[in-house]
């Protein structure tokens, strides 16, 4: 495992640790691509004119609500929908036209779709033997399967006596035994309960590193996406919104869209006041008359409405005034406070009505809190916390 | 509370008996007194068998009537010199032909059903059981009208030019108008349940199976044939049982070569007035058709462990 640690990470150059990023290297040749990919069902369009490059040893999340072309756009890799329009290629090869069981995809179904009439061995030895792969090899790539997956023990169970997160495995050690270029993964976690829902995450992540394989997820869960993907492409009405790293879809959302699928937000309408290189001066409908800033370039020019977009964490919520000057600051008061262990999440009510959530770690053991119901607050970020959206 | 759950225990009871009595009153003891005309003597009498029995005369009469009770008939049913084991051969031949071409023809179908759009497979279901609203005789007298010499059928062929006018098709009073007359009245039965099993199969399977390289053809033997095989026997079952005593069917449409168990009984019972012959062969009929039962039971038995 430690081993794919390594040749994904790249080497150390010059102190500066080089991570995997292949789309950032104009060099790079994708494994997939989908180019101006149409996908109409009858009236209804679920992918629409969509281009797309993923890389080898990539894991890609397609990311977005249901009935946003995610699942559709996967399908067509698989072989299992045809793209109306357009064109999509794995390793140079135009795939269009050839049928699934001859494509160099597997899949991982969301229904795991394990055959219920066969053994856990016999349904991972299944795609083996349908490449009439010799009798031993199939032994020992089972073996390999059953071990990765830590099932050795249940080979020979049928489907149904195993438990939920067991068939889940046998899903994964089917679809992975043929090594395939590629793997499809439709909602792969979406029937496990939470807890294990987490641990497979990362179970995920080291077989993937493990392997060297490229893997493609398709999910509604934005942690899940989060958690396992080196790239997360957001989805809705069948076009791509962002096509970016976890840590740039949550910090630099592109869109009002994306700043509000992935993660909490408050997004603030406001007005460009002032420009200046690398400093946008704002002021939010909702606290009229306070000056906001902003440290990034915008698009937007002087009295364009544009939307800020705040996490949460980055709010900040005091009973007394911030001290720097420079800091941003609005008032409120305490609408409603929501205690998550963890996390204390205070819904802050401005003059206006608008209401911001701001979290805050519960850093200290204290059962009675100081900021409480009504209490007047002052609400503060720095000039960097927040994003200018201006679509 | 343990009111209640008495209550409901004897509700259970209740639930349970009732369908035993029923069975009891019915078919075992419709049954036995069939069994004990086996073992009777014929004689030309009310009823035209002998003991009877008769508590009236006293314990005595009675037992002495127990007496009596002999396997004689079976020995002559199962004797080589008389046609009865041939009948039975015979018919079990023509069942299990008739079984095979009804799966032959009737799988399709049902995959077609269970295939089609959902929005119409209430009508196709339909469409199958529709049948069921004419008698059956009268629908197996249709077919003397379409399969006979100066049939539809002919006809139709003669009319087509296929056929010459002089040399029609001898179609009925043969075994092949046994054999179309069971597969046309018996083919609901086989499409049911091979409906219900083929329906109640994931489609996600077969895109996993094409997924794994695996082409619609082979898919169809490795996924759909061996998911489907518990509908295949309950169809085979429910078609091949009753076929094996088929009376009517071979009565009308089958020719006077046409040999099976079910004819050969009504024939010694109504023709030669045997009741006590033709119960031996009843009795015998039901002995061959426990061990297919039995052998479905056991099947089913093992399904539901599985489950």
């Amino acid at each position: 495992m430690s081993t794919g640690v390594a040749e994904k990470t790249q080497k150390t150059v010059g102190g500066i640790r080089r991570t995997f990023a292949p789309w950032n290297d104009p060099q790079a040749v994708p494994l997939i691509r989908y180019q101006n990919v149409t996908k109409r069902f009858g009236e209804f369009t679920a992918v629409d004119n969509l281009s797309l490059d993923i890389y080898e040893r990539e894991f890609f999340a397609l990311l977005g609500p249901s009935g946003c072309g995610k699942t559709t756009l996967m399908r067509m890799l698989a072989g299992f929908e045809e793209p109306t329009e357009g064109q999509i290629t794995l390793a140079g090869q135009d795939l269009v036209g050839t049928p699934p069981y001859k494509r160099q995809t597997n899949m991982m179904f969301q229904s795991y779709a394990l055959f219920p009439h066969m053994s856990v061995w016999d349904n991972i030895a299944f795609g083996l033997r349908q490449d009439r792969m010799e009798k031993g090899a199939v032994a020992a790539r089972v073996e390999e399967m059953l071990k990765l997956v830590k099932l050795e023990k249940f080979a020979k169970r049928k489907p149904h006596q195993l438990s939920g997160g067991q068939r889940q495995r046998v899903a994964l050690a089917r679809s992975l035994a043929k090594r395939p270029k590629v793997l499809l993964l439709d909602e792969p976690l979406g029937a496990l309960d939470k807890k294990l829902r987490e641990e497979t995450q990362f179970e995920l992540m080291d077989i993937q590193m493990e392997l060297g394989m490229t893997f493609l997820i398709v999910t509604h869960d934005q942690e899940e996406a989060m958690t396992v993907a080196d790239r997360i492409a957001v989805m809705n009405h069948g076009k791509l919104v962002q096509v970016a790293p976890p840590a740039v879809i949550y910090e630099q959302p592109n869109s009002r869209y994306v700043a509000d699928f992935v993660g909490d937000v408050n997004i603030l309408d406001a007005k460009v006041t002032a420009l200046a290189p690398g400093l946008v001066t704002l002021e939010a409908e909702a606290a009229p008359g306070m000056k906001l800033t902003a440290t990034q370039e915008c698009e937007a020019k002087v009295g364009e409405s544009v939307a800020l977009a705040l996490r949460p964490e980055k709010l900040r919520v005091e009973l007394d005034p911030p001290a720097d000057p420079n800091v941003n600051c609005l008032t409120g008061t305490i609408w409603d406070i929501g205690y998550l262990g963890d996390l204390s999440i205070y819904h802050v009510e401005l003059p206006n009505g608008t209401r911001v959530k701001a979290a805050k770690p519960n850093l200290t053991r204290m059962v009675e809190r100081p900021i409480t119901w009504e209490d007047k607050v002052y609400v503060s970020f720095t000039p960097d916390a927040g994003v200018i959206l201006t679509r | 509370m343990a009111v209640k759950s008495g209550a409901r225990s004897s509700g259970r009871w209740l639930v349970v008996t009732i369908p035993y009595l029923w069975l009891l009153a019915l078919f075992l003891v419709p049954f036995l007194i069939v069994f004990k005309i086996s073992l009777s003597q014929d004689a030309i009498a009310q009823p035209p068998y002998l003991p009877t029995f008769d508590l009236s005369e006293g314990w005595a009469a009675f037992k002495d009537a127990f007496g009596e009770l002999s396997f004689e008939n079976y020995g002559y049913v199962l004797s080589w010199d008389n046609e009865f084991i041939e009948a039975y051969g015979s018919s079990l031949w023509i069942a299990g032909i008739s079984t095979i071409l009804l799966l032959l023809v009737g799988y399709p179908i049902a995959y077609g059903m269970a295939r089609a759009p959902k929005s119409i497979r209430p009508t196709l279901l339909m469409l199958v059981i529709l049948p069921f609203w004419t008698s059956f005789l009268i629908r197996v007298y249709a077919w003397i009208g379409i399969l006979s010499p100066e049939g539809l059928l002919n006809q139709l062929l003669i009319a087509l030019g296929i056929i010459s006018p002089d040399a029609p098709l001898q179609i009925l009073a043969t075994d092949t108008a046994v054999y179309i007359g069971i597969v046309y009245s018996y083919l609901p039965f086989m499409i049911l349940p091979l409906y219900s099993a083929l329906e109640k199969m994931d489609e996600t399977l077969l895109e996993a199976a094409a997924d794994l390289g695996c082409p619609p053809f082979a898919a169809f033997w490795k996924i759909t044939w061996p998911l489907s095989l518990p509908g295949v026997f309950a169809g085979c079952l429910l078609c091949f049982i009753p076929a094996v005593g088929e009376f009517v069917i071979p009565d009308l449409l089958g020719g006077s070569d046409t040999l099976m168990i079910g004819k050969v009984l009504w024939t010694e019972f109504s023709v030669n007035r045997s009741w006590t012959v033709s119960s031996a062969v009843a009795v015998l009929l039901l002995m061959v058709l426990v061990i297919p039962i039995v052998f479905y039971q056991n099947l089913q038995a093992r399904e539901v462990e599985g489950r």
